[in-house]
């Protein structure tokens, strides 16, 4: 099995009839500097009828040490996950990325062992990003209640090209009556995150990020919306700093994760961060 | 294939004002086309620096890289007829190199029977001894090329000058670069970084009797006839190879300009030089990689000339030279071949694809890697060529966003090799290496923290703690957080985690 980016560029997978329960693993970034957004898209599960399992002892899918090159502690962090999901429930991954992690890449890092290898990929099975399990799977279908709204949206590179999901956030949002999608330039552009090379290469992320920021405002849209933490505080902290170095008091390019989105428009409570 | 294009890229990125501008290539810091003597991480840092401050750079290199994605992209509508192609490369790719070292041995016997003298050069010292031995042999004093990115990997220009033979570009893009005694920028649109006001300088500055004009359909011209004396001139004509057919022997090149069928026929003998990968075993399967070829180059449907060269000029043959030489070119090639997934860097069929979607190589043009092959490809083959000593940072220039791998006509999944060359560049020196310089990039440091990151994330227990501390004294977070906060504000963990508010609620 390979990554859509590399194997075919029509992803296609089938999806699960819509389960009683679920389990959610937040991902370490939404855990402990957006976890409102992972609140959120637990509401929005509940909200369906769907029991949310959410396992304690979840940490992170080891994709920071894998794609920095350093397998063995991305295997020894996985392999400490490889427990959490003992019933036969889809698993509900709020980032693209820590998805495809899951999906696709726990199988290599375990390919040298039997066992584990197979234990991975029964867990990658079952792995699914929120956005495309709501669509796909809950069938997700709200009366849009939210003042008309201009919006763009960005979606990751791990959505879209391992996961191939970049179709599904403008779904989502086109069941939404009153939110218009405004789409950028370069849209399919990396906003040059892309984990520890925002610390390594700070130059060129650093010009990436600006260009995104600058695409997203063009389009004149009051808010970015992005399924995936990662890029959602790359985009939002520059657009801060931007506002910062400015004198600005009003943030210029607002962002949320698609879950709180969601879950504004339609008539839910979403999470305080405090 | 490169100088019409080239010149209509630069073109449409549109730059008035770069008549005054400092030259694109600056970033590349030398100016005379020295060969590369080691390119160290801090050296690749400065450059990389100050090619993506450069305004000029910047936007000439997003219009160009945006016309050429057009242009592939027109070129393949039908998602499915694309997919099912790249599926068939792929394939046909994989298949050689399976069968990599018989079709060597096939091909040659084969070149043989045709009259071809085929050289195997370990490395690109032996490329140029064997090639500086054949123009003695014949007393050269000038030999014109045709494009070949071997050559330029092996310095062969700089080989040939140091032994008083002249070596003369004449594919436009190249001729432009050799005049401004740069390296190229771009493997298929070798002076993409030049804007047409600097090439009429240079033309003007550099070309006997030239007035300066930036009309491109006169400079075209100029180039053309400067070159069409030489071709006269050279005693040997120089050019690369796209495809070699094992089973009939023949010697497949692509080209835009008619260039590379001047330099293959006119001359009396005639060099080509490639990489041993660059093989297929039948004359059917060069079809469909032909075709996807230059439809994810330039998007051209095809390219204006296609050659295919079986032997020397035969007895009763008007035209042709009477020598034809090949060089197998090795180079590290069978490094990567060694191992089953760092193989798939060979299927590479020099498209430049991956350069051209790349978001990375779009900010820092091609001069800034350093490296005769730039952008995604020039990350994963450059370390067998070079070793990782002087590339081991190569492979961190990238946020893994796949671009490449999505537009690669042979599948390359050049993510993840990526991602393993990480691996051997970071991981601590042993004594069975897969690849020369492996270790290069070990830091006993990097290592600790990764180790010790593992030890906090693989247990529950040590994160909860760190975790719960990193939240409770958040306001300890340092608001200086290196290359982050370079360009954005503080990272600072929240109140409570998720895992307080799941439990909150309950």
């Amino acid at each position: 099995m390979s990554s859509p980016s590399h194997g075919s560029t029509q992803a296609s997978r089938t999806y699960p009839p819509r389960p009683a329960a679920v389990y959610f693993y937040a991902t370490c970034l939404v855990d402990l500097f957006v976890p409102e957004a992972g609140m959120d898209a637990i509401t929005l599960l509940e909200r369906e009828g769907i029991r949310v399992i959410f396992p304690d002892s979840q940490s992170c899918c080891g994709q920071p040490a894998f794609s920095s090159g350093f397998p063995q502690e991305a295997r020894k962090v996985a392999a400490s996950q490889l427990d959490l999901f003992p019933e036969d429930y889809p698993i509900i991954v709020p980032s693209g990325s820590c998805a495809g992690m899951i999906r696709w890449h726990w199988e290599k890092i375990f390919a040298d062992d039997p066992a584990l290898h197979a234990r991975a990929a029964a867990v990658a099975a079952r792995t699914f990003e929120l956005a495309e399990f709501l669509l796909h799977v809950v069938g997700f279908q709200r009366r849009d209640e939210g003042e008309p709204i201009t919006v763009t949206l960005h979606t990751s590179c791990s959505a879209r090209r391992e996961m191939g999901t970049h179709l599904v956030g403008r779904e989502l949002l086109a069941r939404l009556g009153n939110v218009t999608l405004a789409h950028h330039g370069h849209e399919s552009e990396c906003c040059g995150f892309g984990g520890s090379f925002s610390i390594k290469h700070p130059d060129i992320s650093t010009a990436m990020v600006s260009d995104k920021v600058a695409a997203l405002k063009a389009t004149g849209a009051r808010k970015v919306v992005t399924a995936d933490c990662g890029c959602l505080l790359n985009i939002t902290k520059r657009a801060e700093k931007e506002d910062r170095d400015a004198g600005r008091s009003m943030p210029s390019l607002p962002g949320e994760h698609l879950a709180t989105f969601l879950l504004r428009r339609t008539g839910g409570q979403p999470a305080e961060r405090s | 294939m490169s100088a019409t294009h080239a010149t209509a890229a630069t073109n449409s990125a549109g730059n008035p004002s770069a008549g005054s501008a400092p030259s694109g290539n600056r970033a590349s810091g030398r100016g005379d086309a020295r060969p590369i003597a080691f390119v160290s991480a801090q050296a690749l840092r400065e450059r990389m620096h100050e090619a993506v401050n450069d305004p000029h750079l910047r936007k000439s290199f997003r219009g160009a890289m945006d016309f050429l994605m057009a242009k592939r992209a027109a070129q393949f509508p039908d998602e499915s007829e694309l997919d099912s192609l790249r599926t068939l490369s792929e394939g046909i790719r994989q298949y050689s190199l399976s069968k990599l070292p018989d079709l060597l041995e096939q091909l040659e016997a084969n070149l043989t029977r045709n009259g071809v003298q085929v050289h195997w050069a370990a490395d690109a010292d032996e490329a140029n001894a064997i090639m500086l031995g054949i123009a003695r042999r014949h007393a050269a004093k000038t030999i014109v090329k045709g494009k070949s990115m071997v050559s330029e990997e092996i310095e062969f220009n700089h080989a040939m000058q140091a032994a008083g033979i002249d070596a003369l570009e004449s594919d436009m893009g190249e001729y432009i670069v050799q005049l401004a005694g740069e390296k190229p920028s771009h493997i298929i649109m070798p002076a993409i970084h030049k804007t047409r006001e600097q090439i009429a300088r240079l033309f003007a500055e550099n070309v006997p009797g030239v007035a300066y004009t930036d009309n491109v359909d006169a400079l075209i011209q100029i180039g053309r006839q400067v070159l069409r004396e030489k071709f006269e001139q050279a005693d040997i004509g120089l050019s690369g190879v796209n495809f070699a057919v094992a089973e009939t022997g023949t010697l497949c090149l692509v080209e835009n300009e008619g260039n590379g069928r001047m330099c293959t026929t006119v001359p009396r003998v005639h060099m080509a030089i490639t990489g041993i990968e660059k093989i297929v075993e039948k004359l059917e399967h060069v079809a469909p990689l032909f075709s996807i070829l230059t439809r994810s180059a330039t998007g051209q449907a095809i390219s204006t000339y296609f050659n295919m060269i079986s032997g020397p000029r035969k007895p009763g043959e008007k035209d042709g030279p009477e020598e034809v030489h090949l060089i197998l070119l090795d180079n590290g090639r069978s490094q990567a071949y060694a191992d089953e997934q760092l193989r798939k860097t060979l299927q590479c069929i020099r498209c430049g694809a991956c350069m051209n979607h790349c978001p990375v190589y779009t900010r820092i043009g091609g001069l800034a890697y350093g490296t005769t092959y730039p952008g995604p490809i020039g990350k994963i083959v450059s370390p067998h060529m070079m070793g990782l000593e002087q590339t081991h940072l190569l492979p961190t220039v990238s946020t893994l966003c796949g671009a490449c791998g999505e537009v690669c006509p042979v599948r390359i999944p050049i993510p993840e090799l990526l991602v393993r060359l990480r691996g051997e560049a970071q991981s601590k020196p042993h004594d069975n290496p897969v690849m020369v310089g492996q270790g290069a990039g070990y830091s006993p440091l990097v290592s600790f923290v990764w180790r010790t990151w593992a030890r906090i994330y693989a247990s529950p227990g040590n994160y909860r703690i760190f975790s719960w501390l990193a939240s409770r004294f958040r306001a300890l977070t340092p608001s200086r957080q290196s290359g982050w906060t370079a360009a954005r504000t503080p990272l600072t963990p929240a109140p409570r985690r998720l895992r307080d508010m799941v439990r909150d609620r309950q």
